[in-house]
C-alpha cells in the first residue's frame, strides 16, 4: 500500500496534463505539416525534402509582414499565399522535367533544393532568430494550471485547415480531380483532367500548408533558417508510420508521436526525447511497414 | 475503302505508327482510319498490339515515328487530357475505374468540364442512368465494390460522360458473362445510332463482326487485313489464319 | 575490355596517379592539403556509390558510418600514448562495421525510398547520440586529439608530415579503389548491379539477393569508415556535425555530380563540389550552397548522368 501511495505521487500530474495538452499542440502542427507531405507523396510519388524549408520560408514571410503591418493574421494569409505560389513555381520548374524518371531523383533534387532555400534565407535574413508576438496572449486556468489560449488556437485553426481540406477533397470537383489522379494518373489523364496541373496544384497546397504551420509556430520557438530541419525530418516519420499517402494516418500519427515526445520530455533532454519518435519509426518499419494507422492489408 | 457515311475526312487516321516500349519495338507502320458516326473492328490474337494501337491513339504513348490525326489535325503529341476534351474517349482492357471514388464521382470526373451547363450534365446522367440502371442504384457506393460487369458498364459510362465524338474500347467484353455480352452489343449499337464512332479492339470475332462495319486484322505489330465485316463472316480461310486458334 | 581500351585505361590511371604524388611537391600548403581532402570525401564518395551506383540503393546513412569511423579514430588515439596509428584504424573500422551491420540488417527488409529515409533517421540517431554524450564523445565541442606517427612498435616510428600524410591518404584511397574495382568487376559486383537493374528478376534466377545486399552494406560501411579515420588522421578532430545526415546529403551530391556507378565518377564528383565550394567562397559569397545547389539540381535534370556517367559502360566491363 505504501509503494502504492508512493508511486501516486511521484507521478509528475500536473506535468503530464501540461505534457498532454502540449502533445496535442505540437501534434496538430506536425499533422498539418505532415498533411501536405503525405499528400505530395501520395499523388505524385516525391518524397518532398524541401518541405521544412517551405515551413520555414512560411515563417519568415510572418514575420516580414508582422514588421510591416502588425497584423498576425494577414501575415498568415500572405505566407501561406506567397509559399504556395513558390511551391507551383519549383514544383513547375524542378520537379516536372523529372516526372517519370527513377523516384529518387525527386529526393535529390528536392533535397538539393532544400539546401539552396535554406542558405538563400540565411543570406537574406541571417543567423540570429527572430522572434513574432502571439496575436493575443492570456491563458486559460485547467485545474489549477495554466495554459496559453493561443496554443489553444493553434491546434484549433490546424485542425480547421486540414478539416477544411477534407471536406474541399470529398465534395470539391477539384478535390475529385486530385483523387483520381492519386488513384490512377493515367485514366485521371484519360478522362480530361489535366494530371500535370493538378500535380502542381497539390504541391503548391502542400507548400501553404506548411508554410502557415510556419507562422502557427513561430511564435513558439524563435524563426532561425534552421527551423525547417527537425520538422521535415519528423513529418518523415509521422508520413512512414501513418502510411504513405494516407491522410488519417498521418494526422494520428502526428498525435501519437507528438505525444509520446512531449511525455518523454518530462524525464528526458529534450535533445534526447527526440530518439522517441525514431525509436517509433524503427519499430513500425520492422513490424508494421505499411504503418501503424493502415488498416492491415488482406 | 471509303468510310460509311460517305464523309470524305475520317474522324480519325493513324498513318504509320512505329511505337516501342523501351527497347521493345511494338509496332510496325500500323496505320488505320475510323470515320465520323462508324464502328470499326480491330481483331488479332493476344500481343500482337491491338491495345498499344489505342493507347498511342489516346497519347498514352508516344509513337518514335509516324502521325495520330483527329478531325484532319495532327495530335500525335497531345497530352491525353486534351484529346479527351476534344472528343477522344478511352475505355482501357482492365476497366480501371476509380476504385475509391464512388459511382457518381466517377461518372463526374468526365461530367465535370468547362463549359457545360448543369442542365446538360443532368441531361447526360439521366441518359447513362437509363442505359444502365444498376449503376443508378448503385450511384454512392464505391466502384471497387462493383462486379466485373458492372465497372465494365461505369466505365463505358464514364466515357460517354465526355459526350466523345469517338470511343477506343478495349476488349469490353473479356470476363464477361454471355448475357452482359449482348448488352454490350445493344450499348454499341446505341452510340453508333447516336452518330458517336467506336474503335473496337476485341478477341470475341462474332461480336465484332456484327457490330461493326468493318474490320482490321492486326498480326505481329502490323495490320494484315482490312475488309467490310461482311466479307470476312464467310471468309473463314482468314480468320482461321489470324484468328484462329 | 578490349586490350586497347584496357591499355588506355591503365594509362590514364597512372597519369592521374603520378600527378596526385606529385601535387603536395608542387603546390601550396593550402591547395596541398585540399587535394588530400578531395582524397578523402572521395573515398567516402566510392564508398556509397557501391550503394547507389552498383545495388541501386540510395543511403543517407553514410555520415554514421563515417561519423563513426572518426569518432572510432578519436577514441583510439585519445585512449594510449603515444597515439597508435593502427589502433585508430582498427577501432574506426569496427565501429563503422556495427553500425553498418545495424543498416545492412534494415537493407534486406526495406526497399527504396523507405531505405533512404530510415538511414537518414539512423544518422540523426547517432548524432543525436554523440551530441548528447558529452562525456564519452565531446558532446557539441568534439574531441580533438594529436596525430599518431607512422609506427610499427619496436621498429621505427616516422612523424607525418604533410607530404607523407598525403601519400600515406593517396597509398590507401588508391589501393582502396583498385580493391572496390577488383570487387565490383567480379561476378559479385555483376550480381550486385543485376540487382540494381532489376532486383525481382536476379530473386528469381535464384541469387539470394538479401546476403548480397548485406555484404554490399558492410564493404560501403567499412570503406566509408576508413574515409572517417583518414579524415581524424588529417584534421585532428572529431565533430557530431560529421555525424548529421547533411553530410551524407553531399556524398551523395558528389556521386550525382560525378556519375554514380563509375567509381571514379564520385571522386571527380567530390573534386568538382569542393573546387566549386572554394570558387564561390571566394568570388561571391559565403552562401556558396545556393549557387552550388542550384548547380547541382540544374545537373540532375539535364545531366543525370554526371561528370563521368559516359564512361560507365567502359569502365564496367
Amino acid at each position: 500500500m505504501e509503494l502504492v501511495t508512493e508511486v501516486l505521487h511521484a507521478i509528475p500530474y500536473d506535468q503530464i496534463l501540461i505534457q498532454t495538452l502540449n502533445g496535442i499542440v505540437a501534434g496538430m502542427i506536425l499533422a498539418l505539416v505532415a498533411s501536405g507531405l503525405t499528400l505530395i507523396f501520395g499523388i505524385m510519388d516525391v518524397v518532398n525534402f524541401a518541405h521544412g524549408e517551405l515551413f520555414m520560408l512560411g515563417a519568415y514571410v510572418g514575420v516580414v509582414i508582422i514588421a510591416a503591418t502588425g497584423n498576425f493574421w494577414l501575415a498568415l494569409i500572405v505566407a501561406t499565399v506567397v509559399v504556395a505560389a513558390l511551391g507551383a513555381a519549383l514544383q513547375i520548374t524542378t520537379l516536372r522535367p523529372l516526372l517519370g524518371r527513377d523516384p529518387l531523383t525527386t529526393i535529390l533534387a528536392t533535397f538539393g533544393l532544400s539546401l539552396v532555400l535554406q542558405n538563400y534565407a540565411l543570406w537574406q535574413f541571417g543567423p540570429v532568430a527572430r522572434k513574432i508576438q502571439e496575436p493575443f496572449t492570456g491563458s486559460f486556468s485547467i485545474f489549477y494550471l495554466q495554459y496559453p489560449w493561443y496554443r489553444v488556437l493553434i491546434a484549433v485553426l490546424s485542425a480547421a485547415i486540414i478539416g477544411g481540406f477534407w471536406l474541399f477533397l470529398k465534395y470539391g470537383t477539384y478535390g475529385i480531380w486530385i483523387r483520381a489522379t492519386t488513384q490512377d494518373r493515367v485514366m485521371a489523364q484519360a478522362m480530361g483532367i489535366p494530371v500535370p496541373w493538378v500535380h502542381t496544384a497539390v504541391f503548391a497546397i502542400g507548400a501553404g500548408m506548411a508554410a502557415a504551420s510556419g507562422v502557427l509556430f513561430a511564435p513558439l520557438v524563435g524563426v532561425t533558417h534552421a527551423m525547417g530541419l527537425d520538422w521535415v525530418l519528423k513529418a518523415f516519420i509521422v508520413v512512414v508510420v501513418g502510411g504513405m499517402g494516407n491522410l488519417g494516418g498521418s494526422i494520428a500519427a502526428s498525435i501519437f508521436i507528438s505525444l509520446i515526445e512531449s511525455y518523454a520530455s518530462i524525464w528526458l533532454d529534450p535533445a534526447q526525447a527526440v530518439i522517441v519518435s525514431f525509436v517509433v519509426l524503427i519499430l513500425t518499419l520492422l513490424f508494421r511497414p505499411t504503418g501503424l494507422f493502415v488498416p492491415t492489408p488482406k | 475503302m471509303t468510310p460509311a457515311d460517305g464523309n470524305a475526312a475520317p474522324l480519325v487516321q493513324v498513318e504509320n505508327i512505329d511505337t516501342y516500349y523501351g527497347k521493345s519495338h511494338i509496332l510496325h507502320g500500323v496505320s488505320l482510319d475510323v470515320g465520323r458516326g462508324e464502328v470499326v473492328g480491330l481483331l488479332g490474337r493476344n500481343g500482337v498490339g491491338k491495345s498499344t494501337t489505342l493507347k498511342t491513339i489516346m497519347g498514352l504513348v508516344d509513337p518514335k515515328r509516324g502521325n495520330v490525326l483527329y478531325e484532319g489535325r495532327n495530335v500525335t503529341r497531345l497530352p491525353p487530357h486534351r484529346l479527351a476534351r476534344i472528343g477522344v474517349a478511352y475505355v482501357p482492357e482492365d476497366r480501371r475505374i476509380f476504385r475509391l471514388l464512388t459511382v457518381m464521382e466517377n461518372l463526374r470526373t468526365g461530367l465535370d468540364r468547362h463549359g457545360v451547363t448543369d442542365a446538360r450534365k443532368q441531361e447526360l446522367l439521366a441518359k447513362v442512368f437509363a442505359y444502365f440502371p444498376v449503376l443508378a442504384e448503385r450511384r454512392n457506393q464505391a466502384g471497387g465494390t462493383l462486379s466485373g460487369g458492372e465497372q465494365q458498364m461505369l466505365a463505358i459510362a464514364r466515357a460517354m460522360m465526355l459526350e466523345p465524338k469517338i470511343i477506343l474500347l478495349d476488349e469490353p467484353t473479356e470476363g464477361l458473362m454471355p448475357r452482359m455480352i449482348s448488352q454490350i452489343h445493344e450499348i454499341i449499337e446505341s452510340l453508333h445510332r447516336e452518330g458517336v464512332a467506336i474503335l473496337l479492339v476485341e478477341q470475341n470475332v462474332p461480336l465484332t463482326l456484327a457490330a461493326s462495319q468493318r474490320v482490321y486484322i492486326m498480326e505481329k505489330g502490323t495490320v494484315r487485313h482490312h475488309c467490310p465485316s461482311s466479307e470476312l463472316k464467310v471468309n473463314d480461310a482468314v480468320i482461321h489464319q489470324y484468328l484462329g486458334v | 575490355m578490349s586490350k586497347r581500351a584496357d591499355g588506355l585505361y591503365w594509362t590514364g590511371f597512372l597519369l592521374v596517379l603520378a600527378l596526385l604524388i606529385v601535387a603536395p611537391l608542387v603546390l601550396p600548403e593550402f591547395w596541398q592539403r585540399f587535394v588530400t581532402e578531395i582524397l578523402i570525401w572521395g573515398l567516402l564518395a566510392m564508398s556509397s556509390d557501391i550503394l547507389i551506383g552498383y545495388t541501386g540503393m540510395v543511403s543517407f546513412g553514410h555520415s554514421a558510418f563515417f561519423g563513426l569511423g572518426i569518432y572510432g579514430a578519436a577514441t583510439a588515439l585519445l585512449s594510449v600514448r603515444p597515439p597508435n596509428l593502427w589502433l585508430a584504424f582498427a577501432y574506426g573500422l569496427i565501429a563503422s562495421a556495427a553500425v553498418a551491420l545495424f543498416v545492412a540488417y534494415f537493407s534486406t527488409r526495406l526497399r527504396d525510398i523507405y531505405f533512404a529515409i530510415t538511414t537518414l533517421i539512423f544518422s540523426q540517431i547517432f548524432y543525436v547520440i554523440i551530441f548528447t554524450w558529452t562525456a564519452v564523445t565531446g558532446g557539441e565541442n568534439g574531441l580533438t586529439f594529436s596525430r599518431p606517427a607512422l609506427a610499427i612498435p619496436g621498429l621505427f616510428s616516422l612523424p607525418f608530415t604533410s607530404y607523407t600524410l598525403h601519400w600515406f591518404v593517396l597509398a590507401v584511397v588508391t589501393v582502396s579503389y583498385l580493391t572496390l574495382r577488383r570487387i565490383t568487376q567480379s561476378p559479385f559486383g555483376m550480381v550486385l548491379q543485376s540487382i540494381r537493374e532489376n532486383e525481382a528478376r536476379t530473386r528469381a534466377i535464384g541469387y539470394a539477393v538479401e546476403r548480397y545486399k548485406i555484404v554490399a552494406v558492410m564493404l560501403s560501411g567499412l570503406f566509408a569508415g576508413l574515409a572517417g579515420v583518414l579524415y581524424a588522421i588529417q584534421n585532428r578532430f572529431a565533430a557530431p556535425d560529421f555525424v548529421y545526415f547533411l553530410v551524407s546529403g553531399e556524398t551523395i551530391i558528389f556521386n550525382v555530380m560525378g556519375g554514380i556507378g563509375t567509381l571514379v565518377g564520385p571522386i571527380a564528383g567530390a573534386a568538382f563540389y569542393l573546387l566549386l565550394r572554394e570558387a564561390f567562397s571566394r568570388f561571391l559569397t559565403e552562401y556558396y550552397l545556393i549557387p552550388v545547389g542550384i548547380i547541382f539540381i540544374a545537373m540532375i535534370i539535364f545531366m543525370p548522368q554526371g561528370l563521368l556517367g559516359f564512361m560507365r559502360r567502359r569502365l564496367n566491363q
